[in-house]
């Protein structure tokens, strides 16, 4: 434990624990697409998902207190790093370019924040039932399709999604250098997988309200 | 040509230091930028004003002696060059260039472009070293190691320790400073014994001077005057993750 | 007074060993009592400072630029000799030492260089064992390249880099120390004095470079290795900052500065671009394997150079020295180029360069095999002048390199003042009249890491523990006052010009007059001008700002006034050895081919000088040089 806390104790300790904290969230990220797509299927499969995940009780709470000490934990070392970050140039430049850095990576401490808020107002309203509207308990396909047909409920959806889509862009080239996933031969491969999965993601959760919207999915 | 500096004059490292313009109408593009200044220095000798002070010494960019911020670049525009291998025709007739000291807080401004940057002494005084006392080593034959290595090695060995990527970094980190010395010697088998120590050691000092963090963002290698690779810093992260596993840091002992 | 070499008896290649064991040991718990003093972390004081600190002695290191490891060693580029003979070429540390006694034009001490041969090879295993990044082959053993003045491949080399990484050896082994305790790191700290107790060395005086503070540091002996002179010609490769002060003033104080006329310029440097240059860069000597250097027929050609045809050319080196051809050694090739230029066939702005062209050898070996050898080179040449090499030839003129001269050691690299040992380039030791290539890494750290370590102990037994003065003794506060009463004077002069007008006038006369030809009328304008100048540098120069903090004028102003003292010597040096030796080029003595004619007879002695106090003539003292294991013969290379 002594030597768990040592580790933690530095930056790259806590970039560590971001890092394998981010591994999770992408992870729930790809499986919670994957069980939201299923909408494409049909009505009748995703309300089964949606039921099947209930029935798992005990596992299913497993998985949700897993995220949130992952959550918590990624939130944790975020703040203790920015923290750290500004104090370390107490003065700053009158002139300064950036030449390699991107928009992503500027705005992690933003993007992070916004997701956060994003996702407890998606669990109060789905998961929770707390909106006004008065959704169903076992219609899942129903409650997504009424939900996004509200053009306000859609569009703050999509800017989420694209928001969190930014933060994978960098997030998920930052955990792998972080984790020391890398190879002369993989480098090149690490920014193009990371772009491909953050577009993949994003695009993957927007593609539900646009086809709400679009009325292919009614 | 024609040029305007702006130059950060600062008297003293409690000083609040401001930016003060300077027309240098008699610049030449085969002058280097540290003679440009030379110049400027004479110059303002001869009017009786203080000259500006820079660290410099080799100027063939291999002692890592000089280096500020030259129009928000550390180095200035050109890659892969030092401020004292930079050469004015690097800048157009008529531009306005602003050189400001290397900033972090581990990098206290002494006077004007003048910094401190004994703290990175101070990261390779924890570890950074393999402990053969004189006389002890053998055969320069007796390990053969793999070119690829030993080049390698050597690509993470060429740092010369500018502070550039300190300077450049939007959180102030030693991580590829750290993070070469590091790669540097764990790539050799005379490193492999205290590579562990060496990792946790010099990560921890790092950390106590005030660096910031990495979030990989890059400009460290894109200012780098050698061309550094953050792959480096994935080997460091890689060798202080085994070395937290496995060990717990101890003091350098006598051998 | 006589001057005893303590060369020890016996066949050559037995005296380090025989004396290795003569000399006396210190007891180990003792070693803790004595305090060295170190002045310079290049290689040479770098490697000193840690091995003495490893063997438990309290060592205090200083060094004037920010870190240890920015030391101008760093800058050495080719590589380090070793007699390993990895090769199976023929190599042998008889042969290490036969090729550098040669090399040194017979104006070396056989000992001493049959010592260095024999250590070269511990230096590599230390360095190896200290992770120095070599180049190796691919079964991932050590690669060694060819290097000039020797027929077999002993060089060993970290791509163009190999002092940086020497250097980062000896400093990462120095850090160790410093983490340990055992080595006090002074750096920013500058030596204005030596401080000599009853004709023992017992420490130095230094300013603190950012609060000004003067203050003293004792020691049971002092050791210099400050590095050469080199920057006395204003314009060389050497750093900026390298300077003379620290042994300057310990010559000042007694110890004999021997062969400061041995100075060595390298040929194939990046020419003078205009009144703003502040110092040369060098570019490695390979480029020589396979460029062509030449200049046109006719003085005052103007055209390009590639409407100038061929039969309008004059490849003067091949017409000259048809078997070495452009491979000529260093001293030879730079006195041709300005043979040439003072003709006025010299290429470039002002005159002073000549054509280095690569289209015969493209031509040849294809452009891919050039960029291979050459790539990085190139680009240097192309980021420095803005002429792109692959379209116009380089141009190359040739610049002030390296000191073999310096102050007076014995075998035990003590100096004739008790107790001031001195290393590394900083002495004269080991090269003679001219200096082989990869040779100045090798003699740097075998003072540092294997000669030192041993007679510094044998000193050592001679002094009791726990004897050195205070501080507080008379004679600090006299160094004191002294280095104090100087700061004040350079700073209430007050003139109209700057130190580096000074340093640029000194410069002048020294390349004109002191550089690669030399002859008794130019010498003597020399002695002439160079007092001229330094009267008038102490009523017209004007340093700016305060004592009390960081001021680099006043750095630089020190640095010149010690310069301006040295030149003299120098030149002086220069006049008094009427024979030309290695890189010391006296144009009255050369032979039909213009190869240097040496005087054995009169000159087979090193010029060890004595210093008289200002205004007077310096002593000259003898030491004689015998070749009991080299024969004397002329160096040919035709």
């Amino acid at each position: 434990m002594a030597r768990a806390m040592t580790f933690y104790s530095t930056t790259v300790g806590k970039k560590v624990v971001m890092a394998a904290t981010g591994v999770l969230l992408v992870l729930f990220l790809i499986g919670h697409m994957l069980g939201n797509l299923q909408i494409f299927i049909g009505a009748e499969r995703l309300n089964a998902y949606a039921h099947f995940l209930k029935s798992t009780g005990e596992l299913l709470w497993g998985v949700r207190i897993v995220m949130l000490a992952a959550i918590l934990l990624h939130i944790l070392a975020a703040v203790q790093i920015t923290l750290a970050n500004w104090k370390a140039r107490p003065v700053g430049y009158a002139m300064k370019k950036d030449i390699e850095t991107g928009y992503a990576a500027r705005t992690m401490i933003v993007s992070g924040p916004l997701i956060l808020l994003y996702v407890i107002y998606h669990l109060m309203m789905f998961t929770f039932l707390q909106t006004p509207q008065g959704l169903s308990d076992t219609d899942v396909y129903g409650n997504v399709v009424k939900a996004f047909q509200q053009p306000g409920i859609s569009a703050v959806y999509i800017v989420a999604m694209l928001v969190l889509g930014f933060h994978l862009y960098h997030g998920i080239w930052s955990m792998l250098q972080t984790l020391g996933i890398n190879h002369p031969k993989l480098n090149r491969l690490r920014r193009i997988a990371s772009a491909v999965l953050a577009i993949l993601l994003a695009a993957g959760y927007i593609s539900i309200p646009v086809s709400v919207l679009l009325g292919i999915v009614h | 040509m024609k040029l305007t500096l702006k130059i950060w004059r600062q008297e003293s490292p409690t000083d609040r230091g401001r930016l003060v313009s300077y027309d240098m109408p008699d610049a030449a593009e085969d002058m280097s930028f540290l003679e440009l200044l030379d110049i400027l220095n004479q110059r303002l000798i001869k009017k009786g004003e203080r000259p500006v002070a820079f660290d410099h010494d080799c100027r063939e960019g291999i002692c890592g002696s000089c280096g500020f911020m030259i129009s928000g670049v550390a180095h200035g525009p050109q890659k892969l060059t030092t401020t004292c291998q930079l050469f004015m025709r690097q800048f157009k007739d008529g531009d306005t260039i602003v050189a400001e000291p290397f900033r972090s807080r581990a990098f206290p401004v002494i006077k004007d472009l003048v910094v401190d940057r004994s703290a990175l002494d101070k990261i390779v005084q924890a570890g950074g070293f393999i402990s053969a006392r004189t006389g002890s080593g053998p055969d320069g034959n007796a390990i053969p190691i793999s070119k690829k290595n030993a080049d390698l090695s050597m690509d993470a060995a060429a740092c010369i320790g500018c502070g550039a990527c300190v300077a450049a970094c939007p959180n102030g980190s030693a991580m590829l400073f750290t993070a070469a010395k590091i790669s540097h010697l764990g790539l050799l088998p005379q490193g492999q014994p205290e590579r562990k120590q060496r990792a946790l050691r010099m990560v921890t000092k790092m950390q106590e001077l005030g660096f910031g963090a990495c979030s990989n963002h890059g400009e460290c290698e894109a200012v780098c005057p050698k061309g550094i690779s953050i792959d480096f810093i994935a080997r460091l992260n890689r060798d202080y993750m085994v070395a937290s596993a496995l060990e717990t840091m101890e003091p350098v002992k006598k051998v | 007074m006589e001057l005893n070499s303590k060369v020890p008896s016996g066949p050559i290649e037995k005296k380090w060993e025989k004396h290795r064991f003569d000399m006396k040991l210190v007891n180990p718990s003792n070693k803790r009592k004595y305090k060295v003093i170190v002045v310079g972390t290049g290689l040479a004081g770098g490697a000193a400072a840690a091995s003495l600190g490893q063997l438990g002695y309290e060592v205090e290191a200083f060094c004037y630029q920010d870190s240890a490891r920015r030391a101008h060693s760093i800058a050495a580029q080719g590589g380090i000799n070793a007699a390993k003979n990895y090769q199976n070429d023929g190599d042998s540390v008889f042969r290490l030492f036969y090729d550098t006694v040669k090399g040194g034009d017979f104006r070396s001490r056989e000992a001493n260089v049959y010592r260095l041969a024999e250590v070269s090879n511990a230096i590599i295993d230390q360095c190896v064992a200290l992770g120095v990044p070599f180049a190796r082959e691919y079964s991932g053993y050590l690669a060694n390249r060819s290097f000039g003045g020797a027929q077999v491949s002993r060089t060993f080399y970290a791509r163009g880099q190999t002092g940086q990484q020497l250097l980062l050896g000896a400093y990462a082994a120095l850090s160790r120390e410093v983490a340990l305790g055992s080595v006090k790191m002074f750096p920013r700290h500058e030596m204005l004095e030596l401080v000599v107790i009853d004709g023992h060395a017992k420490g130095i005086v230094v300013r603190d470079m950012i609060t000004g503070k003067i203050s003293s540091h004792v020691g049971d002996t002092v050791i210099l290795a400050t590095g050469g002179y080199g920057n006395v010609f204003y314009l060389s490769t050497n750093a900026k900052g390298c300077n003379a002060t620290a042994i300057w003033r310990a010559h000042r104080k007694g110890a004999f500065f021997a062969n400061p006329c041995y100075t060595q310029i390298h040929p194939t440097c990046i020419p003078v671009a205009g009144e703003h240059q502040s110092k040369l860069t060098l570019m490695s000597e390979s480029l020589r394997n396979d460029g062509r250097v030449w200049v046109p027929k006719k003085a005052g050609d103007q055209r390009k150079p590639w409407e100038i045809p061929e039969d309008e050319r004059d490849y003067y080196l091949e017409r000259k020295y048809p078997s070495y051809g452009n491979l000529a050694p260093r001293d030879i090739s730079s006195r041709a180029a300005k043979q040439v230029c003072d003709e006025g066939r010299g290429v470039g702005p002002g005159g002073r360069g000549v054509y280095l062209d690569f289209s015969e050898s493209i031509g040849r070996l294809g452009k891919g095999v050039i960029e291979a050898r050459y790539g990085n080179l190139f680009e240097m040449y192309e980021r420095i002048t803005g002429e792109d090499p692959w379209k116009w030839p380089m141009r190359i003129y040739p610049a002030m390199h390296y000191t073999m001269g310096g102050l007076w050691v014995d075998y035990n690299l003590m100096s004739n003042l008790d107790g001031l040992h001195v290393l590394g380039e900083a002495n004269f030791s080991d090269h003679g009249a001219n200096r082989l290539g990869a040779s100045a890494l090798m003699q740097g750290l075998a003072d540092g890491y294997f000669v030192i370590p041993y007679t510094i102990a044998d000193y050592l037994t001679k002094v009791k523990p726990g004897s050195r003065p205070g501080v507080d003794h008379p004679a600090f506060k006299e160094a004191e006052r002294e280095v104090e009463g100087r700061t004040k004077k350079l700073l209430s002069i007050g003139g109209t010009k700057t130190v580096d007008e000074f340093h640029k006038e000194l410069g002048q006369v020294m390349w004109e007059y002191v550089g690669m030809g030399r002859n008794e009328a130019g010498l003597k304008t020399a002695l002439q001008k160079i007092p001229q100048i330094r009267e008038r540098f102490w009523k017209e120069v004007r340093v700016p700002g305060a004592g009390a903090d960081l001021n680099q004028e006043l750095e630089k102003a020190g640095r010149v006034a010690d310069f301006l003292e040295l030149g003299e010597l120098l030149a002086y040096d220069a006049l008094m050895r009427d024979e030309s030796c290695g890189a010391h080029f006296r144009e009255e003595h050369q032979t039909p081919d213009g190869e240097a004619l040496r005087n054995d007879e009169k000159y087979a002695y090193v010029a060890a000088w004595e210093y008289k106090g200002e205004g007077k003539s310096p002593e000259l003292h003898k030491e004689p040089l015998e070749f009991e294991n080299v024969h004397l013969a002329q160096r040919s290379y035709k």
